[in-house]
């Protein structure tokens, strides 16, 4: 007998009492959503930008590997889309478009055709995000609701740069992902 | 006494019984003072928690039919033990014959705190007792009776003791860093786990020390018995004292 | 070695069983915190256990249908009815890619079928990528924690660690110094593996795609480089709708560490252009526990590791203590049901404080199914002395008369003996604790004098 036929079977052999699947209640918090948002994100460890302070940053900061996949900033690119992502090993900045943002934790939605390459939001070494500041939402449940049962190919809620705490619990930016985190609120 | 006051039996732990008979008395004339008509069945022996929890509860069906039976004829048990209480009220055998009476029982056994505060509904109690007191939280008492909020859950604030005790004049109230740990008695486990028994016990009381507590109260002897042990053991000036004895000190 | 042995020997260093102790009480403080900022809290804990209930209730059907979605996807999926069979199908996949060397993300799951010392016997490098788990690969350790893999360590340990392993300078124990050695290392590690593995958060039945959240970004880092990704996932694992996310993956992050969500959650449904996903579907005892009414439940388990991190015996006797895969609470309900007679002494590593039940995003009822399990191992696993001191006790609280004579010797004997008996070693209250001073009479007597 196969592990499936198996598998299925041990547990449709028992008599299981039957359960309701409970609704989720569309659960929000009051504030301000870019606010919150901005709050989220810093406390993520990631920072939240206007446009110029990011065009300030970004002309001050002497990156000569950059792609851009934002229809915001086209002309800022320097490198086109490779078509292997393991081209992707030196690139500097990445600037993508997000699809919308989550206030309670800073989570931005990102699919297949925002990242052109699926990693290049980790292997970049910085990473900006371009969000649109009438995308936001509140809670998690309303940005499930807002993507529903869509077809993504691949779908991320990013919600800083890569992090960790694994040596004594001491916070360090930049584990093997991306060392920062920009979004540019516009 | 009033005449139409409800019957209380008490229900006294074995090792209050038997270590702590002042905490018996005090809890009797407690409730006494309170206007109760108290009576003590002199047939009644332990509740089996120290089997069940130990891995016998299968031997514990005659421990439980006879506690049963010793407190049917009345409106309400008190105990001064809120583990005691919760092994009555959860974790008894089905007892085969005395499904009536066991049910009842589950719903007219009550820690005593909880019964002052919730069937007598007392909201305060006047009395005076000028003392720092440290609070210790039973773990079955809060997170099994819901004497007090936990730590742990998104709930409003509430401790029924420390309504009691705030109220006396003269109490300070201590804040502990860590308000509902749990003091490492744990029944069996204090002797087969002696090690991290006794060092969850010393660190509950650094935490009375270092908030200058004086006198350590709770509502379970079990939690005291193991903390005042190493306490003496470790020679350190903390007094210890059942909750019901304090109130009914402050009562007098 | 059993728990309480186990847990001696690590309080013998004070200074770091404190440390221990301190540290996961600031992550549980943390979780205290965060958790209070949201108001429905304790509502999405009813909600999460609820659908996870509701799952365990319609298993083989959700599972089915993440299959076939899942398939429609394009996603390859595979059964392995237990560990061996896992290993083995991860082997095959391997194989046919022809590949030597494999990076995998965090997964309880594969720790459990012990898949590293089987690829390496079969000639397969394994390079787990999260930080912690690679600190304890290099020390051939288990990880001490779900979560935190390297939370028993201090910084020195590991800078010492790394000086050997990656060349660092010696004596650097600075955190980010020891970090960015490691990211250099591991990012080597991604851009040449063929083929990654990670584990998997949640499976969702309704789109036939699978999560996995990550800090660090290694699950990802390692997946969308390699040509093949292998997801291997506890068959308990399934949520209905997608939708469903919202509810755990609000409570996932918070539980564990206090933070809102997860940096990265990804979601994936089907392969890049040219590329492979395969999972694996694992059973390994989960259905012989989902036929244990009492335990059933504690499938609902999200892997979050906030009843380590509550728990005052976990904090204090650390993750190697219970000497099995997943330590803590939650692995003392889990492992009796793989393995009881190994695993004897797990359900009695526990005050029944109830902390870990209270803290459990899913609200396992765990502290009391350790009590279920306290009764499950002393019929068969007890040891026949306790058993009958035991049953002596039980005569002698159902017998009123036998009661009062045997607690009377027992106050008279506290107040005859010498000390030296009273504190031997052999009585182990005694060790470290005093007894109470035996009074005069017991409440009994008095009553009887005074009273009636």
């Amino acid at each position: 007998m196969s592990s499936r036929k198996k598998i299925l079977g041990a547990i449709r052999e028992l008599i299981l009492e039957p359960k309701v699947l409970p609704d989720i209640p569309n659960f929000s918090s009051p504030g301000n959503l870019a606010e919150r948002f901005t709050q989220s994100i810093s406390s993520n460890k990631g920072e939240v930008m206007t446009k110029s302070d990011f065009k300030k940053w970004f002309s001050t900061s002497g990156f000569s590997k950059v792609i851009s996949l934002s229809r915001h900033f086209p002309e800022l690119r320097t490198l086109p889309l490779p078509e292997d992502p393991h081209d992707l090993e030196t690139l500097e900045v990445a600037i993508l478009d997000g699809q919308f943002g989550i206030a309670e934790n800073g989570a931005i939605w990102l699919e297949d055709t925002q990242l052109g390459l699926r990693a290049l939001p980790f292997a970049t070494e910085h990473l900006v995000i371009v969000l649109d500041r009438n995308k936001l939402e509140d809670t998690l449940h309303q940005g499930y609701d807002k993507i529903a049962v869509a077809h993504s190919g691949f779908g991320l809620f990013l919600a800083g740069p890569s992090k960790t705490a694994d040596i004594e619990q001491s916070l360090v930016i930049g584990a093997q992902g991306a060392k920062s985190l920009r979004v540019v609120l516009m | 006494m009033k005449a139409n006051s409800p019957s209380v039996a008490l229900f006294i732990p074995c090792y209050v019984d038997q270590f702590y008979p002042q905490v018996g008395i005090a809890t009797l004339e407690l409730l006494e003072k309170l206007g109760c008509q108290v009576t003590y069945p002199l047939g009644q022996t332990c509740c089996g928690q120290p089997l069940a929890n130990a891995g016998y509860a299968r031997d514990t069906v005659g421990t439980a039919s006879h506690f049963i039976e010793t407190f049917n004829d009345y409106d309400y048990v008190v105990c001064p033990s809120g583990s005691c209480t919760l092994h009555v009220k959860e974790h008894f055998p089905a007892i085969a014959g005395l499904e009536k009476e066991q049910k009842a029982l589950e719903h007219k056994i009550y820690e005593l705190i909880e019964f002052i505060t919730d069937v007598l509904k007392i909201e305060k109690l006047e009395g005076k007792f000028p003392h720092r007191v440290g609070f210790h939280s039973s773990c079955h008492g809060q997170r099994g009776l819901h004497l007090s909020s936990g730590s742990e859950l998104n709930q409003p604030p509430y401790n029924k003791a420390r309504k009691l005790l705030e109220n006396l004049e003269g109490l300070e109230w201590v804040e502990l860093s860590r308000t509902d740990e749990c003091c490492g008695f744990g029944g069996t486990f204090a002797v087969t786990e002696e090690a991290l028994s006794i060092q969850m016990g010393k660190d509950r009381l650094a935490d009375h020390q270092q908030h200058k507590t004086e006198i350590l109260t709770g509502g379970d002897m079990s939690c005291i018995m193991h903390l005042q042990g190493i306490a003496t053991r470790s020679k350190q000036e903390l007094k210890f004292l059942h909750l019901a004895e304090i109130l009914n000190k402050a009562l007098l | 070695m059993t728990h309480p042995e186990n847990a001696t020997e690590f309080l013998k260093d004070s200074q770091k069983s404190k440390w221990h102790d301190e540290t996961l009480w600031f992550v549980r403080d943390k979780r205290d915190k965060v958790s209070k900022g949201i108001p429905e809290w304790e509502q999405l804990r009813e909600l999460a256990s609820g659908i996870k209930d509701y799952v365990l209730a319609n298993l083989a059907d959700y599972l089915e249908e993440f299959e076939r979605n899942a398939i429609k996807n394009g996603i390859i999926v595979h059964w392995a009815a237990d560990s061996e069979e896992h290993n083995r199908l991860v082997l095959e996949i391997l194989q046919q890619q022809n590949c030597k060397a494999v990076v995998k993300s965090k997964s309880i799951l594969t720790e459990e079928c012990h898949l590293n010392p089987y690829l390496e016997k079969h000639g397969v490098e394994v390079v787990d990528t999260d930080l912690g788990e690679r600190i304890v690969q290099f020390l051939n350790q288990p990880p001490s924690h779900i979560v935190l893999p390297a939370i028993h360590l201090k910084k020195r340990e590991i800078s010492e660690l790394f000086h050997e392993k990656l060349h660092t300078e010696k004596g650097n124990e600075d955190p980010a110094y020891l970090t960015q050695a490691a990211r250099i290392h591991l990012r080597e590690k991604f851009f040449g593996a063929k083929v990654a593995i990670t584990g998997v958060n949640f499976g969702i039945a309704e789109t036939g795609e699978f999560v996995v959240c990550t800090n660090e970004g290694n699950a990802d880092m390692g997946v969308h480089l390699a040509q093949v990704h292998i997801a291997c996932m506890g068959i308990e694992k399934i949520l209905p709708r997608r939708k469903d996310l919202g509810v755990f993956l609000r409570l996932l992050a918070r539980s564990a560490t206090g933070q809102p969500i997860t940096n990265y959650n990804s979601h994936f449904r089907n392969p890049s252009p040219g590329k492979e996903i395969h999972i694996i579907l694992v059973d390994n005892g989960r259905t012989a526990q989902l036929a244990r009414e009492k335990f059933r439940n504690s499938l609902k388990c999200i892997r979050c590791g906030a009843c380590m991190n509550t728990c005052p015996i976990y904090r204090r006797s650390g993750g190697f203590s219970y000497n099995s895969t997943v330590p803590g609470p939650i692995g003392s309900i889990l492992s009796p049901g793989l393995d009881l007679k190994k695993h004897s002494s797990l359900p009695f590593a526990s005050t029944l404080c109830g902390s870990c039940t209270d803290v459990c995003p899913v609200k396992i009822n765990i502290h009391e199914q350790l009590y279920e399990w306290r009764q499950e191992v002393t019929k068969t696993h007890g040891e026949f002395a306790k058993g009958l001191s035991m049953k002596l006790a039980n005569g002698i609280f159902k017998s009123p008369l036998a009661y009062k004579i045997s607690g009377s010797m027992m106050r008279n004997a506290l107040k005859s003996l010498p000390n030296s008996l009273i504190y031997h070693p052999l009585n182990i209250w005694g060790k470290n604790r005093n007894l109470p001073d035996p009074p005069k009479e017991s409440f009994q007597q008095w009553y009887q004098k005074n009273r009636s």
